[in-house]
């Protein structure tokens, strides 16, 4: 019939492309400006106690590329909260009861913070004094944390429904709303998300540090954030494997099936099952050829015994399965990167310990080329958890093919490849700007938003390309 | 029963609400990149952009809060009305995009400033026609079977509800051009002053139009308008529109910096009370009430909660940032 049919696709598989397209597109920004909030609130602080230009200066250089990456967050988050209605309708109109007033406090508590206070903090010190101020920057980074929490509690509910009723019109509805909120998923999911957002600012600010320290080891500016940034990888990357491990046992005792896919395990194993390390899911024959295990390890780090039986997909019905391969390698991609960020941390620990934390090229490589580490393991580490509880989108009780629009498949079809054109033409540009900044060392006397000339109600920061603005007129 | 019902008006009002701040507080913004293109001086731009650039992100977030308080309270309207307006809010959406991100790239860049400035223009028309468009849609009715919209996807597009697109545009336009006149001074101010007049007329031609149009689309708006006794209800609602346009013309005449911009808000609200009285009760027009569409009760309970408390706060810390950044911005070097 049309070009999307004749290839195969229909609506349903256009929806699922968009939101992975566009989610994905999304998240990497909130994963970077929750962490980077969270940094610029301790800049500032650090720079009202102690007094010290240089924290100033860090200030305003990570400012600029906070504001850039913030607007890229609102504007690829205000297609998210549409889809559910455009892409997402059944599915709307089942959860809209139960997940709806989640999001909608979101909104409430959260982006109106952040955007009410946004405007001060980018703009605002010279005309509220520092100490307003930094109750400015301190109140967007909460905002950036109240978000996580919310659609965190929305996707976990999703993850692991809990506190429910079905109504008449097959709704979900609230019976307990703490049961809701604090559904079993959600405490080891908003751990494990607000940390990797942390690591992920710490690796991009210690990539940004490592570079300019490469050039010269003596600038302030790029010594101190070095600095700092490898302290949170030394003290968080351990943090965040065991947040995992401790996921990885909840996901366990509530979606066993998904544990299934992420460690491949297609055949029971009643006594004792391996880890396999690597190996290729092969999801007809049910089966992981090449695989390369460790006998026994499975079930014992999985149930703390060597030879705990274990369960497989051969206990599942086939139309229930995930997509193995996919769970499988994304997951093996985030936990590689976890223990790559672990081996950066205790590496600049023994360079700190030798005092060549500073001077060691080594380590300034190593960091450069974790730079974009963390945004790989938050995106591999979403695509295990959504792939890993298909074919539902309320685990067990509402499948993704049932929660679709009624829409034709050319309509999805159009909007998806307007999405894709869309979002590469201004996230890369986007991208761009922000790389421009980051190759710039922050200088003495860093231009803040430029709020001392009088009755100006906006700044402007310095555009890269040399024309200096006024921010930095005398 | 009584009390399931006087939630959902309740939670009608408020998620109205929320759309009426949207349209008016997204309104001038949008309005200033309708009007872009007419001030192609680099310092009047940058003036422009200055003026809103504290703001905008907040402004915006009204639509948030429209369409998931939507999916919250009413998600049955949200299911059918999203896939029936299905390109234009995806065309809005994109027209954001371009918007949004132009206030912070345009700064980033001096040879492709142009490029975001075209995209800021492009993208704040493309948005405010795309919500004419919708709002048109809404009141020529959509079809609707069960619990799902059973129309076709270009169903929208009529010229109805491309008028509806124009006005919509021309209404921001006016927005933006009062915005200009409070926030800024000299000729920059006295261009701003000229529009205004050319949009008002254009705006009053809109209303009338689209006033005269929507009887026409179902005889029930006819009905609620015309006949006896709701006359007494509706009769004041154009009264009170001639009484805000002689105003508006006295205060255009007299320069008087600070009315025109309000003016132009009771303008606003002046035609979505109208719209309004149309729809009432119905939150899909002619086939989806506010309470076949209503979440349950403890649903909208354990929001209106939250409502009452934060949105007189976030009411407050907004006002408190349009202080921080009140009179007029200037540009340019000093
Ligand atoms: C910097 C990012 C980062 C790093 C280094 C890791 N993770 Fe992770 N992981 C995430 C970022 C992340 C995430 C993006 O935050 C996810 C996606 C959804 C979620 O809840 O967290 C996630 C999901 C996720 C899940 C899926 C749970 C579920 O869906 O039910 C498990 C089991 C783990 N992680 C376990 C680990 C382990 C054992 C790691 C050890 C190296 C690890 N993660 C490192
Ligand atoms: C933040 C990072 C996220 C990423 C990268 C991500 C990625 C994905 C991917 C790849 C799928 C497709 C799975 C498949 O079809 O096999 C998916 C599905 C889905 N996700 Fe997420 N997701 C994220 C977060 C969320 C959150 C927070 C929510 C809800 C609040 C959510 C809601 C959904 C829904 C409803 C689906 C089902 C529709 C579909 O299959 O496409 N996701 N997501
Ligand atoms: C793990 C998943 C997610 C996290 C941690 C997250 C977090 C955030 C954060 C911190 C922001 C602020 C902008 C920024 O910092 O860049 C944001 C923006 C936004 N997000 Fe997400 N988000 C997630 C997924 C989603 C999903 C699934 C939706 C849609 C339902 C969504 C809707 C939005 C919207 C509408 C905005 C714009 C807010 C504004 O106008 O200020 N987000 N998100």
């Amino acid at each position: 019939m049309s070009w999307a049919n004749s290839w195969g696709l229909n609506a349903v598989d256009l929806a699922r492309a968009q939101f992975a397209f566009t989610m994905s597109f999304h998240i990497v920004f909130p994963a970077f400006s929750i962490g980077l909030a969270s940094y610029l609130a301790v800049l500032e602080a650090r720079w009202l106690l102690t007094g010290r230009e240089v924290f100033l200066n860090l200030f305003n250089y990570w400012l600029k590329i906070f504001s850039v990456a913030f607007g890229m967050g609102v504007v690829s988050g205000i297609v998210m909260s549409y889809q559910f209605g455009t892409n997402w309708s059944v599915f709307a109109d089942k959860t809209g009861p139960v997940i709806g007033p989640l999001m909608a406090y979101e909104v409430l508590t959260a982006f109106f913070l952040e955007a009410g206070f946004l405007g001060v903090m980018l703009f605002g010190l010279e005309r509220v004094g520092p100490k307003l101020h930094f109750f400015a920057t301190a109140m967007v980074a909460v905002g950036t944390l109240i978000s996580a929490f919310w659609i965190l509690s929305a996707n976990s509910w999703m993850q692991t429904p809990a506190g429910y009723a079905v109504n008449a019109d097959g709704q979900f509805v609230a019976a307990d709303w703490l049961k809701v909120i604090f559904n079993p998923s959600f405490p080891y999911r908003l751990v494990h998300m607000v940390l990797a957002a942390y690591l992920t600012t710490a690796l991009v600010v210690g990539a940004v540090g490592a570079f300019h320290l490469l050039r010269d080891q003596h600038l302030a500016g790029p010594r101190v954030m070095f600095s700092m940034a490898m302290w949170m990888a030394t003290l968080v990357a351990p943090i965040q494997i065991l947040a995992g491990d401790q996921h990885g046992l909840n996901t366990l005792e509530y979606q066993p099936v998904k544990i299934m896919g992420m460690e491949g395990h297609y055949q029971s194993h009643p006594d004792g099952a391996p880890l396999i390390l690597f190996g290729l899911p092969d999801q007809r024959e049910g089966k992981v050829k090449y695989a390369l295990e460790i006998p026994r390890m499975g079930s014992l780090i999985l149930k703390h015994s060597p030879d705990a039986p274990m369960a497989g997909l051969d206990t599942v019905p086939r139309e229930n399965w995930p997509p193995v391969p996919v769970t499988f390698w994304s997951f093996r991609i985030m936990v590689g990167m976890g223990l790559l960020m672990f081996g950066l941390g205790l590496f600049s620990l023994w360079c700190r310990w030798r005092g060549t934390l500073f001077q060691s090229r080594l380590l300034h490589l190593f960091a450069m080329a974790m730079g974009p580490a963390g945004f790989i393991a938050v995106l591999a580490g979403w695509i295990t958890t959504e792939t890993g509880r298909q074919p539902f989108t309320v685990y067990g009780l509402l499948r993704t093919a049932e929660s679709a629009s009624p829409l034709a498949a050319p309509a999805v079809g159009f909007s998806l490849i307007a999405f894709v054109i869309v979002y590469f033409a201004v996230f890369a540009a986007g991208v761009i700007y922000l790389l421009r900044l980051m190759a710039q060392p922050p200088h003495p006397g860093e231009a803040g938003p430029p709020s001392h000339i009088p009755a100006r109600a906006a700044g402007i920061t310095p555009a890269v390309e040399g024309i200096a603005p006024e921010g930095i007129a005398p | 029963m009584s009390a399931a019902i006087d939630l959902a008006t309740l939670w009608a009002f408020i998620i109205a609400f929320a759309v009426f701040v949207y349209v008016v507080m997204d309104g001038f913004d949008l309005g200033l990149g309708i009007l872009f293109p007419l001030f192609p001086a680099k310092a009047d731009r940058d003036v422009i952009m200055n003026s809103v650039a504290p703001v905008w992100d907040g402004n915006e977030t009204w639509l948030v809060l429209g369409g998931g308080g939507m999916m919250a309270a009413f998600p049955l309207a949200y299911a059918v009305l999203m896939p029936a307006l299905y390109a234009p809010i995806i065309a809005m959406l994109i027209g954001l995009i371009f918007r949004g991100v132009a206030f912070e790239f345009r700064w980033r860049t001096q040879r492709e400033r142009n490029r975001w400035d075209l995209a800021f223009a492009g993208g704040s028309w493309l948005a405010a026609l795309a919500q004419g468009i919708a709002l048109g849609a809404i009141l020529q009715g959509v079809h609707v079977e069960g619990r799902h919209y059973a129309g076709g996807w270009w169903d929208w597009l009529t010229p109805f509800s491309i008028l509806t697109g124009v006005s919509l545009a021309i209404g921001y336009a006016l927005l933006g051009a009062g915005w200009l006149v409070l926030k800024t001074e000299g000729a920059l101010r006295d261009k701003a002053y000229h529009l205004c007049w050319y949009l008002l007329f254009a705006m009053l031609a809109a209303i009338a139009i689209v006033s005269i149009a929507t009887p026409f689309l179902h005889i029930q708006y006819a009905r609620r308008w015309f006949t006896w006794p709701n006359v007494i209800l509706t009769a004041p609602v154009p009264i009170a529109v001639a009484i805000i346009t002689v105003l508006l013309l006295r205060a255009l005449a007299n320069k008087q910096d600070s009315q025109p911009f309000y003016l132009t808000l009771s303008l606003f609200a002046l035609s979505y009370a109208g719209l309004g009285i149309s729809m009432y009760p119905y939150i899909v027009p002619q086939s989806i009430t506010i309470w076949q569409a209503a979440s349950p009760e403890n649903s909208q309970l354990f929001m209106l909660v939250g409502v009452a408390i934060l949105i007189p706060l976030i009411l407050g810390y907004t006002g408190w940032a349009y202080w921080v950044f009140r009179g007029k911005v200037r540009g340019g070097y000093h």
